[in-house]
């Protein structure tokens, strides 16, 4: 129950489409989705291997709550190995696919070697099948949902599609599902892109069934009353969105502005969640049109967005397609492709949040990618010449659009963007210019004004990460309880069981955003109901614990070891100018080797065997 | 007082609880493919549309069944379907303009929403209020009514 | 105040309810000419295969339904109408007087001019009666031949393919369900039928039946000879209107009807398949001769009859059928009109296929092959003759989009659910 227990295996090389038992050994030690899929690419694949080679595997992963009534039970996740870092990466997204494809009856589905032509997958529940796509390469992800959708003549399919970028190999391309919801991070589309695969379509009509249905309804009732009961998911998400933390962040003094240069942005207010929804002049219209939720989600913080039509971005030809309401800004993209780079014009933004989803491109690491190039431009590293005429100063609202455009089709200067910030910098000899973490670009919070932040990017074992270990909730929100944000005592605990606790609900199929107002305590019971075996919250964290410690492993037989865990110099030498974190850098070198001990590892960061074989890896 | 279901798009958020909630209350299953009620994604709209049967007053479904299988529950005002009587012609789910009979080939039998007899899951599994079971006078529905006439070849005694 | 309602189908039944609704106290008169309850016809393949009893095929379920609504229902046939006595004479002798009445007799089956019909293991599929035959004559194994894949053989087709009787279809035309299904629905369908072990013969006519083997030996203009236990025969119907010969109602194909379901005889109305009235797509007198358009007409007339004035707008010509588990629908106008768009979804791997035809902007009609979900909002479009507007276009690229257009333009149009 829970899991449909069968998997799907695609070998793109051969063509040859199996399907196998799901081990269900490997179930009751990783539960699903994010850790089961890890397993089995531990298991399959030699960590060694080439992300873009066709001895790479990628697996789609649903969690047993996929495709359930537990609030936010939609989700699904990407596993393989990195293009971006070498380490794992592991991408989630929601939207409605996910559940589809368990829907169709797999609980994953195994792609691995390479197609010797475009090709997309159709799984419409036992008839699978590897499709032609040729005619669809070159295509954008829009333009490819569209399509697929009308040549299998079926309305109510969910596509996850790639776009240009993720076929010419932009390292932080990803795998977009129903035109507006990504698994986003790492470069898993660029995976996708290496083995010709172009698309996914699922439709099924299967059901999935829980173990214990009466415990189940008043587990998930009682987890959604206190969704709805909770400040931040009751009212927060649903009216503002992620947006909610604009200015939240903001005056906390940790919002990594002109490429960490600063702390504060002066122009947040005006691309804040307040700001999407003032009418604005022209028609009268807010930027937010409505709010939307993923499948089974109760929060919904989705924004659904239009453009002012007046707005430099939608005049001239060929821009139908994004005068209509379609997936807005949320606070990472808004802060990555704004406050990063400088830049406080909402519609800017939100056109390019669109040509994102629309080229596959994820917003966090090209707009952190843009602002280090502009860092270059205007430290005198690059110029127009090598730019190509964009004028990349911080603020320039204008270059940033174009800087997009030419990423998402990988054309231009927007070849050398699509390398990520790490490779960019290092090119023209200014490494110390790219805020990232194991060449992984990361988001929205300074680790100046929240300490807890650096430890979870240092330590994140897909590079630099907020959704590994979001200790925002606790040094901020006062999730599950306030710590002070500007001291590092206490955070290496709070980050090793943020992190414990987030690889278990990104195993179940929810959303990491329940534990904006969900402890494992309301956890448990919905996992412990659909699923046979007992999941009482000791066994979740375990299982959580059990899954860090595997994606460790296979980050280290990859050659990332402890030395990479750590931070830019820029966040270590340069103090906070302003705000409350005024003076400080962060303070890493107290809290890394504290960690190093809470998890049982050596002081070069080497899980001992002792904690291998507690957790039975 | 008949109740019935006020369907509100602008409260609604796609989110398929209910559709979630209305299989599992008829085939044990979550499995939204077999739902009586529906959302319709209007994405490019930013509008999210609930979609049911209306269990109208002089139903075509009712009037087409061969058999008497439809009948008025009077309390609630629910069409349903009998699965003892439906020999599964199918003639119902051309009748209804509305098109939110239909047929089930697993059980050899048409399916339409009963309203759970009066205590319909997909309300109680509503996160946001846009589905609702109350009065049948709140607006919206008269207007619900004046679209299904339109698809009467001559105008329904009352 | 006594209404006489002539033939006790779905016709006859709605209106002699509908009479009673709006005229407590009258006398009304239901006479049936089988000697069962009245039954549907839509039913009897379901009595073939033992899905449902012989009650199952009763119109009303209730018992006492009749008396319970103080409808006199009796048996019956009628020979001729004496409109200006406002008199019926019956088979048996007697008469009965009437103030207002009703003809539904309905229509019964063509017997097609071939040699040797009159055979015993040769039967229609009509009557509850037939029915009883061919249960008898189609056990398993048995070698049955069905003359006629229309609407009507192939509903029974998959009645006697669930039996498990060898079938052989012998059909005219070119296709199956010629005259509701076009050329590609027609031929998904048998080659459907044919993949389920039904031999299908197209573009065949039979010549002759003699004496056989098993009983019968039926013959095609081919040369073919196929020995069968049983043939049904299948050819279509025509309306039972013989009685009335020399009564001065006027007849075309069916009884002619003015809007108001009245006959040319004063206080005469007819109703359901015996009538030709109004097609909702012409907008012409036609022969409609299917279940719902006999319950709309039954309710319109007893709605007049009452002296509650109620034009009718016209039935829309529609379809449903399911043979071998492959459901087909047929709306309105299929075929398309001049100058009018038309779009397909075919998709024969999964036996799927749609067909939307198009007067401008509306949808006029359509056909589905294998579609079960939301298939009456073809109903419900072309009846409501809405602007589809920017959906049209959406629709000639993607026609499986039909209930997502539904909703929106219903939406738009009469802000339902909102």
């Amino acid at each position: 129950m829970a899991w449909t227990r069968k998997v799907l295996r695609i070998n793109l090389t051969s063509g040859e489409i199996t399907t196998e038992p799901l081990n269900m050994e490997w179930a009751q030690k990783y539960l699903g989705q994010r850790g089961l899929a890890t397993k089995y690419l531990v298991e399959e694949t030699d960590p060694k291997v080439d992300p873009l080679s066709p001895d790479n595997k990628m697996i789609f992963a649903t969690g047993p709550l996929t495709g359930t009534c537990a609030s936010t039970g939609g989700r699904y996740s990407v596993i393989t190995k990195g293009p971006l870092t070498g380490a794992i990466a592991c991408s989630n997204s929601g939207g409605y696919f996910g559940p589809e494809l368990k829907f169709s009856g797999y609980d994953m589905v195994i792609l691995e070697g390479k197609s010797p032509k475009p090709v997309y997958l159709s799984i419409f529940d036992d008839k699978v099948k590897l499709r032609d796509a040729s005619h669809l390469w070159g295509k954008s992800v829009w333009d490819t949902d569209d399509a697929i959708k009308a040549e299998v003549q079926d309305p109510l399919a969910h596509v996850a599609a790639i776009g240009v970028s993720g076929e010419k190999g932009v390292l932080y391309s990803c795998i977009v599902n129903n035109k507006h919801r990504a698994a986003g991070r790492s470069g898993v589309g660029a995976v996708m892109g290496s083995k010709n695969l172009k698309a996914i379509v699922a439709r099924g009509s299967n059901g999935v069934t829980v173990e214990q249905p009466q415990e189940f309804f008043a587990a998930t009732d009682a987890g959604k009353k206190v969704l709805k009961e909770n400040a931040v998911t009751g009212e927060g998400l649903p009216a503002f969105g992620t947006q909610v933390l604009m200015n939240v962040i903001n005056e906390t003094g940790a919002m990594p502005t002109r490429n960490c240069r600063d702390v504060q942005f002066e122009g947040a207010h005006d691309i804040s969640a307040e700001a999407m929804a003032e009418p604005r002049r022209s028609d009268g219209k807010a930027n937010l049109s409505t709010n939307q939720g993923c499948f089974a989600c109760t929060i919904a913080c989705g924004r659904v967005s239009t453009i002012d039509p007046q707005h430099y971005t939608l005049q001239g030809e060929g821009k139908d397609q994004y005068k209509h309401a379609s997936g807005g800004l949320e606070y990472e993209a808004a802060w990555a492709l704004g406050s990063a780079t400088g830049v406080n014009d909402l519609d800017a933004l939100t056109y390019a949040q669109f040509l994102c989803n629309e080229h596959g491109l994820d917003p966090i690491s090209l707009g952190a990618t843009i602002a280090a190039a502009m860092d270059l431009y205007e430290e005198g590293v690059i110029n127009q010449d090598i730019t190509g005429g964009l004028d990349l100063r911080f603020g320039n609202a204008k270059a940033l659009t174009e800087a997009v455009e030419l990423t998402g089709t990988a054309e231009g200067f927007g070849v050398e963007l699509g390398l990520g910030s790490a490779r960019l910098c290092a090119k023209y000899g200014r490494p110390d210019l790219s805020m990232t973490v194991k060449k992984q670009e990361f988001p929205a919070y300074d680790p100046r004004g929240i300490q807890g932040m650096g430890l979870t990017y240092a330590t994140s074992n897909r590079g630099a990460c907020h959704l590994r270990s979001y200790t925002v909730s606790s040094e901020v929100l006062g999730i599950p309880e306030k710590t002070d944000p500007l001291v590092t005592e206490g955070k290496a605990a709070l980050v090793k069981a943020f992190q414990d606790a987030t690889a278990a609900v990104d195993s179940a199929g929810i959303c990491v955003f329940t534990t904006f107002a969900w402890t494992m305590e309301d956890i448990a019971p919905q996992v412990n109901a659909a699923c046979e075996g007992n999941w009482s919250v000791d066994a979740l964290m375990e299982v959580g614990e059990r899954i860090w410690n595997l994606e460790r492993q296979y980050n280290m037989a990859a050659g990332i070891l402890g030395d990479q865990d750590t931070l830019p110099q820029r966040l270590l030498k340069e103090a906070a100018k302003v705000g409350p974190a005024q003076g400080l850098v962060n303070g890493l070198d107290k809290m890394l080797p504290e960690y190093y001990e809470l998890r049982g590892w050596s002081t070069d960061g080497t899980p001992t065997g002792e904690t291998i074989s507690r957790l039975g890896l | 007082m008949q109740l019935a279901l006020v369907l509100d798009p602008a409260k609604c958020t796609s989110c398929k609880q209910c559709e979630m909630a209305c299989a599992y209350e008829n085939e044990q299953t979550f499995n939204p493919a077999k739902s009586r009620i529906r959302i319709f994604d209007f994405h490019e709209d930013g509008r999210f549309v609930p979609y049911t049967c209306t269990q109208c007053d002089e139903a075509w479904c009712q009037q087409a069944c061969p058999v008497n299988a439809i009948t008025t529950d009077p309390a609630t005002g629910v069409k349903l379907v009998h699965d003892n009587l439906c020999v599964g012609c199918k003639v119902c789910t051309i009748a209804c303009p509305f098109g939110t009979v239909n047929y089930n080939a697993a059980t050899g039998k048409v399916i339409k929403c009963d309203l759970c007899m009066g205590d319909p899951a997909c309300a109680k599994a509503c996160p946001t209020g846009a589905i609702t079971y109350s009065d049948v006078e709140q607006a919206g529905f008269d207007k619900m009514r004046a679209w299904a006439a339109k698809t009467d070849s001559g105008a329904q005694a009352t | 105040m006594h209404y006489l309602v002539l033939g006790a189908g779905p016709a006859g039944v709605t209106a002699a309810e509908t009479l009673r609704k709006h005229d407590k106290s009258a006398k009304i008169t239901l006479l049936g000419g089988e000697p069962e309850p009245p039954y549907s016809r839509m039913a009897i393949p379901y009595y073939l295969i033992e899905k449902v009893g012989e009650d199952g095929t009763y119109l009303r379920q209730t018992e006492g339904h009749y008396e319970q609504h103080g409808i006199d229902y009796v048996h019956g046939t009628a020979v001729a109408l004496q409109g200006k006595a406002k008199r019926l004479k019956l088979e048996d002798g007697s008469e009965l007087q009437y103030d207002k009445l009703l003809i539904c007799t309905g229509a019964s089956p063509i017997s097609p001019p071939v040699p040797g019909l009159d055979r015993p293991g040769i039967h229609n599929c009509w009557t509850l009666e037939d029915a009883r035959h061919i249960a008898e004559l189609s056990q398993k194994g048995d070698p049955v031949v069905l003359m006629g894949a229309g609407f009507i053989g192939s509903i029974i087709l998959e009645a006697l393919a669930l039996k498990g009787v060898n079938l052989t279809v012998v059909e005219m035309g070119d296709r199956m369900v010629p005259r509701m299904l076009d050329e590609t629905a027609g031929n998904m369908l048998k080659d459907w039928c044919i993949d389920k072990g039904v031999r299908v013969l197209t573009s065949t006519q039979i010549s002759e039946v003699t004496d056989g083997s098993e009983g019968l030996t039926v013959h095609t203009k081919g040369g073919e000879a196929l020995d069968a236990r049983l043939l049904v025969v299948a050819a279509g119907v025509q309306p039972n209107i013989s009685f009335l010969a020399s009564s001065g109602v006027e007849i075309d194909h069916g009884i002619i009807v003015d809007q108001y379901m009245r006959t040319s005889v004063p206080d005469v109305y007819a109703a359901g398949d015996v009538c030709q009235a109004i097609d909702f797509s012409t907008q012409k007198a036609e022969m409609l001769a299917i279940q719902p358009v006999a319950v709309e007409h039954g309710r319109i007339a007893a709605q007049n009859m009452a002296g509650k004035p109620t034009p009718h707008e016209g039935s829309l010509n529609m379809n449903v059928l399911e043979a071998m588990g492959l459901i087909t629908a047929s709306f309105g106008l299929w075929m398309g009109v001049e100058g009018g768009d038309s779009c397909r979804m075919h998709d024969p791997e999964n036996n799927r296929y749609l067909r939307l035809e198009f007067d401008g902007n509306k949808l006029v009609g359509g056909q589905s092959v294998g579609l079960t979900e939301h298939v009456g909002m073809l109903r419900g479009l072309i009846q409501t003759e809405l602007d589809l507007g920017e959906w049209k276009n959406k629709l000639m690229k993607s026609p499986e989009r039909l209930p997502e257009a539904y909703v929106a333009v219903a939406q738009h149009n009469f802000n339902i659910s909102a």
